[in-house]
């Protein structure tokens, strides 16, 4: 195949990098870009902002359906479209139909750019078939299953397949990893106590493997479970996967200090 | 409503609860539920197919449930029955006290019913001077300690076997005081000795149902104690309490949603007792009630057939949610402030109360899906939630805090231009304010993250500016 041939059937894939990666943590946006560059795709990234999710499980179905409109707007040019999370995928996936189910001409839209989006260590196991990644971690790993890409999209063997080929990495069982971290969008502050007293026994979850770093699909949850795992003082370090996945882990893990500036 | 709710203070209830050192010492035994009932499922590979057709048999009830109503009301009769519509708990609790004081009914057994704790049944008849007698094990258990059920089918799972022992002593008083009550089977059979005069007492027996069957005219309950028999064979009066969506068109209906029933539940293959009552005792008949009267409670369920959540009415009170829910598991049944705790009181609950009264439940879930996950009439829990949330947000009973913060994020989550303005300078400060530490031990607004947890400090530069500058602003 001549170069030209490749770069037009070079996947067209639009990262839809989520609010919680765009604002706190780019290094996870960047892992992802790298895994699917790593696997063929052409990577655009247009200017967007959310998913919608936060009005759309408030209630505030007016403000979600103006969200979802521009986002299908925005991504029309891919051929699909990946998020490094469950939760912001499955709202793309199970609840933008749902969110025009009164207006036909939307919904058809809908419907049809949700059909092209996907998690992201889903979309490159289960759509492009990568099945191991050239990276290594020198570290003994328990996963958690996010709940909205566990339930809602079926995300379980996709992660626990790819880390399995990291060399140096050792995967633990993480009992109740398919439990709620407690996090659930804005749940974690307006019931603030409920929320810290589910994390707290999934902390001691993690805490009872011999885990030294804790690795999900989502970056909510994971800022809940690092927050109480630090809180408590406990040393595991809490990653992305994909930031593990794209052997990108020379960022500080997720709430901790820049080296240079703790000295 | 009967019952006072106490859901509006909702969080003061969680706090409560997190903090009884007792409760919580009592609240892992609801996760036993959870291996048991995957194990269950396990050893039925046509589960998930037995979920669709429980589904498709009530969702087609419910959509023809006047007819099926009126079929059921028709054979009730044939077999001697009587049918008393109720439309509400007062009309529910009149039909019930007219058929006590006919019958000078100075004691009435009960098999376990969650209508009759929607409508206040127990308080109304000692208002009358009518003793009711609770005879399920659990529901005897908090009668003496004078509570409410904390879960729809292990009504006291809140208490410990040390609480039991206490209450009996307590309550048994001529009984020795040196008996031994230190093994389970010993609480057991004293309440079992307890009750049995109950039973031989009584007046009337009432019990629920798990079933009514059109077909037939026959009331179905579904226990492992026995209890629910002796309720409603030994008194001269049966009355069945229930609901209208409780209608199932044929028995073979029946059999198909008992195979997901006691598997969701308990993860029995069946309860251990599954028992059909149709009408008085006949001729020739060696024993059973005289009367048999069912009083069925509508109770805004009627009003919420073809409505957002109808799909309510499919429930058949298995439990698997809460047994499954991380807000239950964290405070327990007391907490939801009403009758019916977990997700799906978490639905029904606003439905039943009003959703100004009501409306904490649906808010405080996380979403995370494990109770549609295992509900064996496929009921899309989360989503009822969600639409409660947004009546609340139509009606603006959304907190106005909560309504502002939303309302100023979606200003921008709509505008990415203005978005980016206002997020990039917000980032980058707080990066370098929380670079020495990597997280925040205090937020303002952030009160309800940061008492127990750190917050995560940014890493700077959004993904968007940085991927920008590394494309050279060419996307």
């Amino acid at each position: 195949m001549s170069e030209s041939q490749a770069a037009k059937t070079q996947l067209r894939v639009g990262l839809f990098v989520t609010c919680l990666v765009d604002l706190f943590r780019p290094s996870v946006g960047f892992a992802a870009v790298k895994l699917l560059e790593d696997a063929g795709c052409k990577v655009i990234v247009p200017p967007q902002t959310c998913c919608g999710q936060p009005a759309f499980n408030s209630g505030d179905r007016a403000d979600a359906q103006a969200i979802a409109r521009r986002n299908i707007e925005t991504f029309a040019g891919c051929d699909y479209v990946v998020a490094p999370s469950g939760s912001c995928a499955g709202m793309l996936v199970k609840h933008y139909p749902d969110l025009f189910a009164d207006e036909p001409d939307m919904a058809i839209k809908a419907t049809a750019f949700s059909a092209k989006c996907y998690e992201l260590v889903s979309f490159l196991v289960d759509k492009l078939g990568v099945t191991s990644v050239a990276a290594s971690y020198a570290g003994v790993v328990a996963y958690h299953d996010s709940c909205s890409g566990l339930r809602e999209l079926g995300v379980r063997d996709q992660p626990r397949k790819l880390l399995a080929s990291v060399e140096g990495l050792r995967l633990v069982e993480l009992d109740e990893a398919d439990v709620c971290c407690g996090f659930g969008g804005t749940f974690a502050v307006k019931y603030g106590e409920l929320s810290d007293a589910i994390v707290a026994r999934k902390s001691d979850k993690i805490a009872a493997t011999d885990a030294d770093t804790l690795l999900a699909g989502d970056l909510g949850c994971l800022m809940n479970m690092a927050g109480k795992l630090q809180r408590q003082g406990r040393a595991v370090k809490v990653r992305h996967v994909a930031e593990v996945l794209a052997g990108m882990t020379d960022a500080p893990a997720i709430g901790e200090p820049v080296e240079s500036a703790a000295k | 409503m009967s019952v006072a709710a106490t859901t509006p203070r909702f969080k003061d209830n969680v706090h409560d609860a997190l903090h009884d050192q007792r409760l919580q010492g009592a609240l892992p035994h609801a996760r036993n539920f959870i291996s048991r009932r995957a194990d269950a499922v396990a050893r039925l590979p046509e589960f998930d197919a037995l979920r669709d057709s429980a589904r498709a048999i009530k969702d087609h009830t419910l959509a023809h449930l006047d007819l099926y109503l009126e079929a059921y009301e028709r054979k009730v009769a044939e077999a001697g029955g009587h049918v008393h519509y109720a439309r509400d708990s007062a009309e529910a609790i009149a039909v019930i006290l007219g058929i006590c004081k006919a019958h000078d009914a100075k004691v009435v057994t009960k098999g376990k019913s969650m209508i009759s704790e929607e409508i206040g049944l127990n308080a109304a008849l000692e208002s009358e001077g009518i003793a009711a007698v609770e005879t399920d094990l659990g529901e005897y258990v908090i009668q003496l300690r004078g509570e409410a059920p904390s879960h729809i089918i292990a009504p006291a799972i809140h208490v410990t076997r040390d609480d039991i022992e206490a209450d009996f002593r307590r309550v048994h008083r001529d009984l020795a005081a040196d008996r031994d009550l230190s093994r389970p089977e010993q609480l057991l059979s004293e309440a079992r000795a307890i009750l049995r005069d109950r039973f031989l007492a009584a007046d009337v027996g009432l019990t629920g149902a798990n079933f009514l069957v059109a077909e037939t005219g026959t009331s179905i309950i579904v226990t492992n104690e026995g209890n629910g028999d002796l309720t409603q064979t030994l008194p001269k009066v049966h009355v069945v309490l229930a609901s209208i969506e409780k209608l199932t068109p044929t028995l073979n209906d029946v059999a198909q949603i008992l195979r997901v029933l006691a598997r969701s539940a308990t993860g029995q293959d069946m309860s251990v007792y599954t028992t059909l009552s149709t009408g008085p005792r006949r001729v020739g008949d060696p024993d059973g009630p005289e009367e048999y009267h069912v009083v069925l409670l509508d109770n805004g369920r009627s009003a919420t057939l073809g409505g957002p959540f109808d799909e309510m009415l499919r429930c058949i009170r298995c439990g698997a949610c809460m047994n499954h829910c991380p807000v239950y598991h964290a405070v327990g049944g007391h907490a939801y402030g009403w009758v019916y705790p977990g997700p799906m009181g978490a639905v029904l609950t606003p439905l039943l109360i009003g959703v100004a009264e009501g409306g904490h439940l649906p808010n405080a879930s996380t979403f995370c899906g494990r109770c549609e996950a295992v509900c064996p009439m496929r009921i899309p829990l989360p989503n009822l939630m969600r639409t409660w949330r947004e009546r609340e947000f139509e009606r603006r009973l959304t907190p106005p805090l909560t309504r502002a913060a939303l309302r100023l994020w979606a200003f921008f989550a709509k505008r990415p231009a203005l978005y980016r303005l206002a997020v990039e300078p917000a980032m980058r400060g707080l990066a370098l304010i929380g670079r020495r530490r990597g997280r925040f031990a205090w937020l303002p607004f952030g009160g309800g993250w940061t008492r127990g947890r750190d917050f995560p400090a940014p890493q700077g530069a959004t993904f968007q500016s940085r991927w920008r500058a590394r494309s050279g602003a060419t996307q």
